[in-house]
């Protein structure tokens, strides 16, 4: 049974036991909804909730477990013999799903019948032909262990989801019976359902935080394989990137000292665009600004963070690079080589980054109470005067924390560096020279042709840790400060 | 105007600080405050009285055109100091404003050492030639603010960790420091407990030797205790004006008599 129908199933038996419990709450009180502890719906809704959380739960839990345990049977049914030099196990075990899924795409459109499908003995060759003719990618021939290791993980699937549809529908049933039967008057219906809603929004909490331990996980145990091939001392101190794709080790320098330098250099050009323009956009927008000027530009200057990264990336490729190159290139001062510079990245970020720190400084500069501007006013000082020497002394905290939460905005970006600065790994004080960021090089790194195991392609890894420290680092500090200045006012 | 009325005025000046003529002052199409005539004599406490939304506070900031910061309130009628209209094109009302003090309902200290929250005016202003010039501005403006003793020993805390009462003080020392002529003040003890509003009053009392003080109050005790002259706004009119005593003690219009025995407010 498909699961979307088993997910329909459960969905109606709730949408059912929801009317009974209604009616049973409604009728244990004698018709009189006064005479329940709780509103009618309340009684309704904690048997349909009963209903679908544990069928839900099994059925996620069902879901999840279940290609582990048939994956693991069925690796067993494949000798050592069977793996070819140069493969491994779970290379197999891919080509086993393959198939398995192969034959099921097949026995659908009618290309094989159940029984040919299971048989044993079938020939390997027509097996491989009917499987690429039901559109299944297949590599190589199918050999008898994966046959057969296939129609195993075939019926041992098919029982699997039977099992799996009866349990789950059973579920919900017991779950509409129990509470149904718990349905009385003086049943306390609406506590249920608070802690039903309290559980419901904790889980949304937790898969934010657990997906966030996940990604770090998944991270260090990468970096760690990686500096088991690598010298970590080299990583962090070398000075020279140059990766080597056709040597396997050794032979490549893997230093983030360049990428490091580059990032940092990209960024500083960036945030200085950004910081003064957006805070001085923030100034006149919070402070100077008519109502209706403010309405209309601020959504304005909101709609640049908007424009997706690789549509500044082309701005800075097209446009921006080659106006460089006009004034600073050889035709100019001959200080640029070519439109690809720390520069053309840094001014095009720079521009990126304006709404993030004109929004965020707005808010902070207008949380500054009136009351501080009326004592200024009240003492003669002029608008410029009050700005400079009460506003934005008193919204400092959080303007600083506005351009850190830039910086690392700064730090973490690809696109524009990717067109904009080049790619070449180097260090150097001239912005009109080509750079590359460790962003750029991760996106470099994973999508060449590097065996996955390898530290050229682990390095990414590495490099992803180091950014994913320093940016948090860096948002940790920026909230730290953020908080702090909240604490001023209240 | 004929010369009568300027002869008039060139006597009058010796007392009167502010001459509020026929002032009309409108929030949109709102006409808050209608036809107030009101002399306010220097180094006098004057206070203002009326029940919330009478318009007192509003009339109280046209007097250093604190309106001019809200976009949508116009004034008309004659406001004259000293004798100039101070809704002339040529007065700059941020000048105005170092001549016309304000402390504000709520104490609003800037996020400052108390030292640099006095001397932000005189800085602003240029008063001082040298630090030892500020020092002394700031030292004075404490004293008058009768805050000193309780502060001289932190004059680099933040002006934001005193106490409501010292923290209304000390923007009373800060509005002095600029030696303003008149000192306008609005509820300036709202905020407070009756301690630091008995130690607030006993200051204004004494600020009535150097300044004019105008102050609104919704307190008629605090009214009677501090002032020698009151006037009665209501509903955007003023209604009554004179001595305090008389105000309080035999009120002409019936209006004022049934505020200040709390019939109407």
């Amino acid at each position: 049974m498909p699961i979307v129908w088993l997910f329909l199933i459960v969905i109606a038996i709730s949408a059912v036991g929801y009317v009974l419990g209604r009616s049973r709450a409604l009728h244990s009180a004698g018709g009189d909804s006064r005479n329940l502890h709780s509103l009618p719906t309340f009684y309704g809704a904690n048997v349909a909730l009963k209903a679908l959380i544990p069928a839900f739960g099994l059925l996620i839990a069902w879901l999840l477990l279940q290609p582990l345990y048939v994956n693991s049977q069925v690796s067993g049914m494949i000798p050592d013999t069977a793996i070819k030099e140069g493969s491994s196990r779970s290379l197999v075990m891919a080509e086993v799903r393959r198939t398995a899924d192969g034959l099921n795409n097949a026995v659908s459109q009618g290309l094989l019948t159940e029984i040919e499908a299971a048989n044993p003995n079938a020939d390997n060759a027509e097996v491989t032909r009917i499987l690429k003719e039901a559109g299944q990618v297949v590599t190589s021939d199918i050999t008898q262990p994966v046959l057969l290791a296939a129609q195993k993980h075939r019926v041992m699937n098919t029982t699997g989801y039977s099992i799996m549809s009866v349990v789950i529908i059973l579920a919900a049933l017991a779950g509409t019976g129990i509470s149904w039967w718990q349905t009385h008057a003086e049943y306390r219906a609406r506590n249920v359902v608070e802690q039903g809603v309290r559980a419901l929004l904790l889980a949304a909490a937790s898969i934010a935080v657990l997906t966030t331990i996940g990604i770090v996980l998944s991270l260090v145990f990468n970096t760690w394989e990686f500096f088991k091939l690598y010298p970590a001392s080299d990583f962090f101190f070398g000075t020279t990137w140059a990766p080597s794709f056709s040597g396997r080790g050794g032979a490549s320098d893997l230093g983030i000292i360049p990428l490091l330098w580059g990032t940092f250099y990209i960024s500083l050009v960036a945030l200085l665009v950004a910081v003064p323009i957006g805070l001085f956009a923030a100034i006149y927008l919070s402070e100077y600004a008519s109502p209706r000027v403010r309405s209309i530009a601020k959504p304005l200057l909101e709609v640049l963070a908007g424009i997706p990264t690789i549509v500044y990336g082309l701005f800075a490729l097209l446009t921006v690079g080659p106006l460089l190159l006009d004034v600073f290139g050889d035709g100019g001062l001959g200080w640029m080589k070519a439109g690809t510079a720390v520069m053309t990245a840094g001014l095009v970020m720079g521009i990126m980054l304006i709404p993030f720190v004109s929004s965020l400084s707005d808010d902070i500069i207008n949380a500054v109470p009136q009351a501080m501007r009326d004592g200024s006013y009240g003492l003669g000082a002029t608008q410029s005067e009050t700005i400079r020497q009460v506003v934005l002394p008193a919204a400092l905290p959080g303007i600083v924390g506005a351009i850190l939460l830039a910086a690392s905005r700064a730090i973490g970006e690809t696109m524009i560096v990717v067109l904009g600065a080049g790619a070449a790994a180097r260090l150097s004080l001239n912005p009109f020279e080509a750079m590359t960021t460790v962003t750029a090089k991760i996106v470099s790194q994973l999508t060449g042709d590097a065996d996955f195991a390898s530290p050229e392609a682990l390095v990414a890894f590495a490099l992803g840790m180091t950014l994913f420290i320093l940016t948090l680092g860096l948002n940790i500090f920026a909230l730290y400060i953020v908080r702090k200045y909240r604490e001023q006012y209240e | 105007m004929n010369d009568m009325t300027r002869v008039e005025r060139a006597v009058d000046s010796k007392d009167i600080k502010i001459n509020a003529k026929q002032v009309q002052v409108y929030y949109g199409d709102t006409h808050a405050i209608k036809d107030v005539d009101v002399e306010i004599e220097d180094k006098t406490v004057t206070a203002f009285i009326g029940p919330s939304g009478c318009g007192k506070s509003t009339f109280l900031r046209c007097l250093n055109r604190m309106n001019d910061t809200i976009d949508i309130c116009r004034v008309q009628g004659d406001i004259l100091l000293d004798g100039e209209d101070i809704y002339d094109k040529r007065v700059d009302p941020v000048q105005l404003r170092a001549k016309v003090g304000m402390v504000f309902q709520k104490p609003n200290p800037f996020p400052k050492s108390i030292y640099d929250n006095v001397a932000y005016g005189p800085r602003i202003h240029g008063l001082a030639k040298n630090k030892a010039e500020l020092d002394e501005i700031v030292e004075k403006s404490l004293r008058r603010g009768a805050i000193w003793d309780e502060v001289k020993d932190r004059l680099d805390a933040p002006g934001t960790g005193l106490s409501g009462g010292q923290q209304q003080r000390l923007c009373i020392a800060r509005a002095v420091a600029t030696e303003p002529e008149v000192l306008l003040m609005d509820e300036p003890c709202s905020a407070l407990d009756p301690i630091a509003t008995a130690q607030v009053e006993e200051l204004i009392d004494e600020l009535r030797s150097r300044y004019s003080v105008v102050i609104v109050t919704h307190s008629m005790q605090q009214a009677a205790r501090v002032s020698q002259k009151t006037a009665f706004f209501h509903l955007g009119n003023l209604v009554e004006f004179g001595e305090t005593g008389q105000i309080f003690t035999n009120p002409e219009d019936p209006r004022t008599e049934s505020y200040i025995t709390g019939r109407i407010g």
